[in-house]
């Protein structure tokens, strides 16, 4: 366990969306393992998740609509589609976080997943809307898979500041 | 002064409204910038500036990330060609001695069509120049499916253009910078590919859904699809060249009808850009217009259908300057069958005497007639009868 860090917007905030954009951008690379495609996950699901357990910030939803941009235009999905998907699962956690402080790791992964599955039905629904067509099921979940198996990555962002600000416990 | 008479724990509330306010305005950008995106079009303004400008950012950082894997892999062929020289010797032999007795069949095949062009004054599209590129981001989430190749309006790359690898079809350019352009993949949600079934000559739509093999849409015909049957694109529309391989036809687990596409055999990185133009671009329309009808003659219903319907026999010369009239031609697929048709149907038209004939005279035939005065079109003259799809 990592002891707590002060809560600075450079080291809870503008670093770890750097870590994020840039492992994003990593998975992109055009390459086959034994022929078959890596999975791409969300990383930015990390960042959406553990920010709203943290504490509510100004500066984060801004954040997350430059990563979903950002996001958009690496992956050369509709402009905007990861940014309103990262904004609406922040929400929703920053909506129930007060149930989620203290919780056990098994607990907080599962809310994690939740607000993955969130993100990806958000997906589904821009893409039916925009694009009048639905992506394949096991595509949506599949990515999903790989996204909650991320969680770690999240769970010690949160144990590095949710303590930071005594405001927010 | 204990924390909990701390001034700041006023700050709570009106954190908390400011959160939900920021959260609010980016939401509002967001969802913005969703509905003004239009990524499906081939129209080249709806590609947008920030697109462009994020795929000329995009492009040159990938290709930095990208390069220790590239000379990663490079390694690993390098030593994997060492080790393996002997059985890759063996196969290449193999594959060889094959090759060569389809050499000969080529040659009979390419002789017959000849003839049979010849016959028919058949005309070809222009042969396809193309460039190759690297591909130096690849997404291949559920919702976006495409790849950043490090070419772009410097080597004269268009929206539409399509783009193949060393197998098959791989997909379209949606988007075109200096240094860089964006391949729509045929697995993306919403590419859609007119091809057709080279064993039925049924056409189809190719469907893209995200995951490895696009479905088989709006198929015609009892049983219009088998197992294994090769897919061509059909060229229709004008937006792709009839002839490029697709894929082979399996019958996914959903019970429909999908493709699985060559073009997963080849190379990922590498990816050639066909510089093709549909041959309707290629006249010269005003000049067409410009050029005065024929005057018409005494004995106008016996020349009018007589001469031209003879003009292809007489004249089977291929650089002759006659508008482009007839249809394009794969390399792929069978054409005896309606080459069969075309070549009776002119056989009977150019074998029977013009004779005159006091009634209404017959329409002149569509196919291989040529109009009654040649215009010359440069741009549409195909400099030889070779093929047009490179393969």
């Amino acid at each position: 366990m990592t002891l707590a860090q002060p809560l600075t917007p450079v080291r809870w905030i503008l670093i770890p969306a750097l870590q994020v954009i840039m492992t994003t951008w990593l998975f992109t690379m055009p390459y086959r393992v034994f022929g078959f495609q890596p999975p791409e996950p969300v990383f930015a699901m990390v960042t959406a998740f553990a920010w709203a357990v943290i504490r509510p910030s100004v500066l984060a939803p801004f954040c997350l609509l430059l990563m979903g941009i950002g996001m958009d235009l690496i992956w050369g999905s509709p402009l905007g589609l990861w940014a309103v998907s990262l904004l609406v699962s922040y929400g929703a956690v920053l909506l129930v976080r007060n149930i989620l402080i203290g919780q056990q790791l098994p607990i907080l992964w599962l809310a994690f997943g939740v607000a993955c599955a969130l993100a990806e039905l958000l997906g589904v629904l821009i893409t039916q809307v925009v694009s009048h067509v639905t992506p394949r099921a096991l595509g949506v979940i599949s990515q999903w898979g790989v996204t909650i198996a991320v969680y770690p990555w999240a769970h010690r962002l949160i144990e590095r500041f949710d303590d930071a600000d005594v405001r927010f416990r | 002064m204990a924390l909990r008479d701390s001034p700041f724990n006023e700050m709570r509330l009106p954190l908390l409204l400011s959160a939900a306010v920021a959260l609010i305005i980016a939401l509002v950008v967001g969802v913005t910038m969703l509905f003004s995106d239009r990524r499906e079009t081939i129209q080249t303004q709806a590609y947008g500036v920030t697109r462009t400008m994020g795929d000329h950012v995009v492009a040159p950082v990938s290709s930095w990330i990208t390069a220790p894997s590239r000379w990663g892999q490079s390694a690993i062929s390098a030593v994997q060609q060492y080790f393996f020289a002997v059985s890759e010797n063996r196969r290449l032999r193999a594959e060889l001695s094959v090759a060569r007795s389809w050499r000969t069949t080529a040659i009979a095949l390419q002789d017959t069509n000849e003839r049979y062009r010849a016959l028919l004054g058949l005309k070809v599209n222009p042969p396809i120049a193309m460039v190759s590129g690297l591909a130096v981001a690849d997404s291949r989430g559920p919702f976006a499916n495409s790849r950043l190749v490090n070419i772009g309006s410097e080597k004269k790359v268009e929206v539409g253009n399509p783009v193949m690898n060393e197998n098959g079809l791989v997909g379209r350019v949606v988007g075109v910078a200096e240094g860089v352009s964006r391949v729509l993949l045929l697995t993306d949600v919403t590419s859609r590919t007119p091809v057709l079934l080279d064993r039925t000559d049924s056409r189809a739509i190719l469907a893209g859904d995200g995951g490895p093999n696009p479905r088989l849409d709006y198929m015609r015909g009892p049983d219009p699809v088998k197992e294994n049957d090769l897919v061509l694109t059909s060229g229709d529309g004008g937006v792709l060249p009839r002839g490029i391989p697709v894929g082979h036809a399996v019958k996914g687990l959903d019970g429909r009808w999908r493709v699985v596409l060559l073009a997963d055999d080849g190379a990922i990185d590498f990816v050639r850009i066909l510089l093709f133009k549909d041959f309707r671009q290629l006249a010269n329309t005003p000049r067409l217009n410009e050029l005065p009808a024929p005057a018409p003659t005494a004995t106008a219903p016996s020349s009018v259908t007589s001469a031209p319907v003879a003009r292809p026999a007489a004249n089977p010369n291929p650089q002759s300057p006659v508008a482009p009239t007839a249809s394009k031609s794969g390399p792929n697929r069978p054409e005896a069958k309606s080459v069969q048709q075309a070549k009776t149907q002119a056989t009977a038209s150019v074998t029977k005497p013009a004779q005159p004939r006091p009634s209404a005279p017959k329409p002149t035939p569509a196919r291989p007639v040529a109009v009654s005065k040649p215009v010359a079109v440069p741009q549409a003259t195909p400099p030889s009868d070779a093929g047009d799809i490179p393969h």
